[in-house]
C-alpha cells in the first residue's frame, strides 16, 4: 500500500497538530508551507477511486479524484494559504490549528469517494468550525458558537439518517447523482442544505460568522457553504427543487443585507445570496450550469474572503464593526479600501472581475434552459448584489461621513494577503480561460461580448444610481433584524419557560396534595395506632393501648368459636 | 467655505458636484450607447432600448422598499436577544425604533 489512500487532507491535519506543538517562526513556517504541500498533494491525485479499505461490510474509498473535486480542493488549499498569511501574526495558535483542521475537513470532503468518508469529514468540519467561532472570545461568540454547533450537529444527524437509509435501501455507499424521491434521499438533501445555509435555517450563518475574530471569519466564509455546494453538485445535479430554494436564498440575502448595520453581517448575508446563485445552478443541472456553479464557487471564495479580510482589517484597526460608527476610512487605509472595492466589484460581477466571468455562466445556463423567470430574478439579483455588497459595504465603511477615525492601514502580511486575492479577482476576470480550462466539463462560452458588457454596465451603474438616490431610505440604525433564528432564540426559550412554569405549578400542586395526604395518614395512624409510646396508656389509641390478658383470651375464644362454626356450616 | 481646503480633496463639495455631473454623463452615455451597440436579447423584451438601465434601477428600488417595509416589522434593538438582567437602556440613536424590547 503506497500513498494512494493518503488524502491531501492529512497534510493539513498534521499541520494543525504541529501548530499546537511548535512556536514562533517554526509555527509561521508550518502555517505557510503546509497549504502549499497540500496544493501539491491535491494535484497528485489522479482521476478515479484510489483504492478501497474494508470497514465492516463496506468498501470505504477515502480518496477519489476528479477535475471537479480537485478544483474545489485547490481553491480550499489556496484559501488556507492566503488565510494563514493574513492571520498568522494576530490569530491565536488554537484558532489557527482549528482553522487548519476545519480546512482539512473541507478538503477531505472534496476527495471523499463514499458517503461514510464524506460524513466523517463533514462532522470534522462542524466541530472545528465551531471552535473557530468560539475563538471570538466574547460571551456573544460563546452563545453563537453553541447555536452554530447545535445547528450543524443536527444537520449531521439528518445527513446520517439519510445515508443510513440509502445504504439500507440500495446497499451502496457510492457518491453518485440521485434525486430527492424518498425519505432517505430527502434527509441527505436537507442535511446538505443546512450547511448551505438554505431556508428556513439560513440564519445560522449571519448569526455565527460575525461573532468570530476578524481572522476567523475569513476562514469561516470559505469552507462550510462551498463544501455543501460541492456535495450538491456530486449528489443532486438537476434536482428541480434547488432552483426555487436557490432563488429564495438569492433574494433573502439581499433584503437582509440591506437591513443590516454590522459590517461583517452584511457580508455574511451576501454569502447566502451568492451560494443561492450556485444552488440555482445545481438545480438547473446542465453542464453549463454545473460549470457555472463550480466556477462561481471558485471565484466566490476568493472575493468573499477578500471582502472579509478588508472588513477584518478595519475591525482589527478600529475595534468597531457597525456601519454607523465607521466611515471616511479611505484617508488612512487606502490599500484596504482599494482591495475592498475590488472585492465588492467582483461580487457584483462587474466586467473585468472574476464575478462577471463566472456568474454570467449561471445566467447563460438559465437562458439555455429557457427559464425566463429564473433569468430575470438572477439578473435583478445581480443588480441587488451591487446595491447591498458592491456599493453599500465600501460606501459605509470607507466613505460616507467622516467618522473621525484615522486608523493605520493593514499590517504587511494582511495587506499582502489582500493583494494576492485582489489580483486573482482581476486575473480571473481578464483571463477567464485559466479557470475555464480546469472546469469539470468542456467550456464553450464566451463571457465578453460587447452587447452583454453594455447590458451589465447599464444594469449595474443604474443600480449604483439607485443606491445614491435612495440613500435617505437606507439610513443605518443600531438594530438587528429578526430572522428565523427568532424561533430558536426566543420562541423556543419562551416555550421552555412556559413549560417550566407549568411543570413548576404542577409540582407545587402535587407537593400540597402530598402534604395533605401525609397529614391525613398521620391522623389515621394516630387514631388507631396511637401516640408515641411515652404517652399515658389511657391517651393511646385503640390499637396502641395495653389491654388486659383476659380481654385478649376472650377475643381469641370468640374467633375460634366463629371458626368452628364456619367449619361446620 | 473657508475650510474647503482642509478637507480631503475627495470629499470637498466641489469634487462631489463634479462626481455627480461626471456620473450623470457616464450613465447617459451608457444608455445612448445602445443606439450604436446591439444588445442581444434572449427573450425579446430584454433587448429593448435601455432595458438594462430601467430594470436595474427598478429592481433596486423594489428591493430597497421591500427591505424598508420588512424593517418596520423585523428590526429590533441590538440587545433584543440579551438576557433580561443585563439589558441596558437603549442608545439615543434608536429614534425610529419603537420601544419593543419585549415585543414578542
Amino acid at each position: 500500500m503506497g500513498f494512494e489512500l493518503f488524502s491531501p487532507a492529512f497534510v493539513l491535519l498534521i499541520a494543525a497538530v504541529l501548530i499546537c506543538l511548535v512556536k514562533g517562526h517554526a509555527r509561521t513556517a508550518v502555517v505557510l508551507i503546509a497549504p502549499l504541500i497540500t496544493l501539491w498533494a491535491i494535484w497528485q491525485v489522479p482521476d478515479g477511486v484510489q483504492g478501497t479499505i474494508k470497514f465492516l461490510s463496506y468498501n470505504i474509498e477515502p480518496v477519489e479524484g476528479s477535475p471537479l473535486r480537485r478544483l474545489f480542493a485547490t481553491i480550499f488549499a489556496m484559501m488556507v494559504f492566503v488565510g494563514g498569511l493574513y492571520s498568522f501574526r494576530i490569530a491565536r495558535w488554537y484558532e489557527l490549528a482549528a482553522a487548519f483542521a476545519y480546512a482539512a475537513g473541507a478538503i477531505g470532503v472534496c476527495f471523499a469517494g463514499d458517503l461514510i468518508t464524506l460524513f466523517l469529514y463533514w462532522e470534522m468540519m462542524a466541530i472545528f468550525s465551531t471552535i473557530v467561532v468560539w475563538c471570538g472570545g466574547t460571551p456573544g461568540a460563546k452563545a453563537a458558537g453553541i447555536r452554530y454547533a447545535i445547528m450543524h450537529l443536527l444537520g449531521g444527524v439528518v445527513l446520517k439518517v439519510g445515508i443510513e437509509g440509502v445504504v439500507v435501501g440500495t446497499g451502496s455507499i457510492q457518491i453518485q447523482p440521485i434525486l430527492a424521491t424518498d425519505f432517505s434521499t430527502w434527509m441527505i438533501l436537507i442535511g446538505i442544505l443546512i450547511n448551505a445555509a438554505a431556508p428556513p435555517v439560513s440564519a445560522w450563518l449571519a448569526d455565527a460568522y460575525p461573532e468570530s475574530t476578524p481572522t476567523g471569519s475569513v476562514f469561516l466564509s470559505a469552507f462550510t457553504t462551498k463544501t455543501a455546494v460541492l456535495a450538491l453538485i456530486l449528489l443532486f445535479p438537476g434536482e428541480p427543487m434547488l432552483i426555487g430554494i436557490g432563488l429564495f436564498m438569492v433574494v433573502y440575502g439581499i433584503i437582509f443585507a440591506l437591513l443590516e448595520n454590522d459590517v461583517r453581517r452584511i457580508l455574511a448575508y451576501s454569502v447566502v445570496n451568492q451560494v443561492g446563485f450556485m444552488v440555482v445552478a445545481v438545480g438547473i443541472g446542465t453542464e453549463m450550469a454545473l460549470n457555472g456553479a463550480t466556477a462561481h464557487a471558485f471565484a466566490h471564495i476568493i472575493y468573499k474572503a477578500l471582502l472579509f479580510m478588508s472588513a477584518g482589517v478595519v475591525i482589527y484597526r478600529t475595534g468597531k464593526n457597525k456601519c454607523m460608527e465607521l466611515g471616511g476610512l479611505f484617508r488612512t487605509m487606502p490599500l484596504t479600501c482599494i482591495c475592498g472595492i475590488i472585492g465588492a466589484l467582483a461580487i457584483s460581477s462587474f466586467p473585468l472581475t472574476s464575478g462577471f466571468t463566472t456568474k454570467s455562466m449561471i445566467s447563460q445556463a438559465a437562458v439555455d434552459g429557457n427559464l425566463v423567470w429564473v433569468y430575470m430574478i438572477l439578473t435583478a439579483a445581480s443588480a441587488g448584489v451591487f446595491l447591498h455588497a458592491g456599493i453599500k459595504f465600501p460606501w459605509f465603511v470607507f466613505f460616507q461621513k467622516d467618522s473621525g477615525l484615522r486608523p493605520k492601514d493593514a499590517p504587511w502580511n494582511m495587506g499582502l494577503a489582500m493583494v494576492i486575492f485582489a489580483s486573482l479577482c482581476i486575473l480571473l476576470g481578464v483571463f477567464p480561460e485559466v479557470l475555464y480550462a480546469l472546469l469539470p466539463y468542456p467550456v464553450d462560452y464566451e463571457p465578453y461580448s460587447i452587447g452583454k458588457v453594455l447590458f451589465y454596465l447599464q444594469l449595474l451603474l443604474f443600480s449604483g444610481l439607485a443606491f445614491f438616490v435612495l440613500l435617505p431610505l437606507m439610513k443605518r440604525t443600531m438594530t438587528i433584524s429578526l430572522d428565523t433564528d427568532w424561533f430558536w432564540r426566543r420562541a423556543a426559550v419562551l416555550l421552555f419557560k412556559i413549560a417550566e412554569r407549568a411543570l413548576g405549578s404542577i409540582g407545587k400542586l402535587i407537593a400540597v396534595q402530598r402534604t395533605r395526604l401525609q397529614n391525613l395518614l398521620h391522623q389515621i395512624v394516630v387514631r388507631y395506632l396511637g401516640q408515641p409510646h411515652t404517652a399515658d396508656s389511657q391517651e393511646r389509641a385503640v390499637f396502641a393501648r395495653s389491654w388486659p390478658v383476659g380481654t385478649t383470651a376472650l377475643w381469641i375464644a370468640a374467633l375460634l368459636s366463629a371458626y368452628v362454626l364456619m367449619y361446620y356450616l | 467655505m473657508n475650510d474647503e481646503k482642509q478637507l480631503h480633496w475627495l470629499v470637498r463639495p466641489s469634487t462631489i458636484r463634479k462626481l455627480w455631473i461626471g456620473s450623470s454623463i457616464v450613465l447617459t452615455l451608457m444608455v445612448l450607447a445602445q443606439t450604436v451597440i446591439y444588445v442581444k436579447g434572449y427573450f425579446g423584451f430584454d433587448a429593448w432600448f435601455g432595458f438594462g438601465a430601467v430594470f436595474g434601477f427598478v429592481s433596486c428600488l423594489i428591493m430597497v422598499l421591500v427591505a424598508k417595509l420588512l424593517g418596520l416589522v423585523l428590526k429590533r434593538p441590538m440587545d433584543y436577544y440579551d438576557e433580561p438582567q443585563d439589558k441596558q437602556s437603549p442608545d439615543a440613536s434608536h429614534d425610529n425604533i419603537k420601544e419593543s424590547n419585549n415585543g414578542v
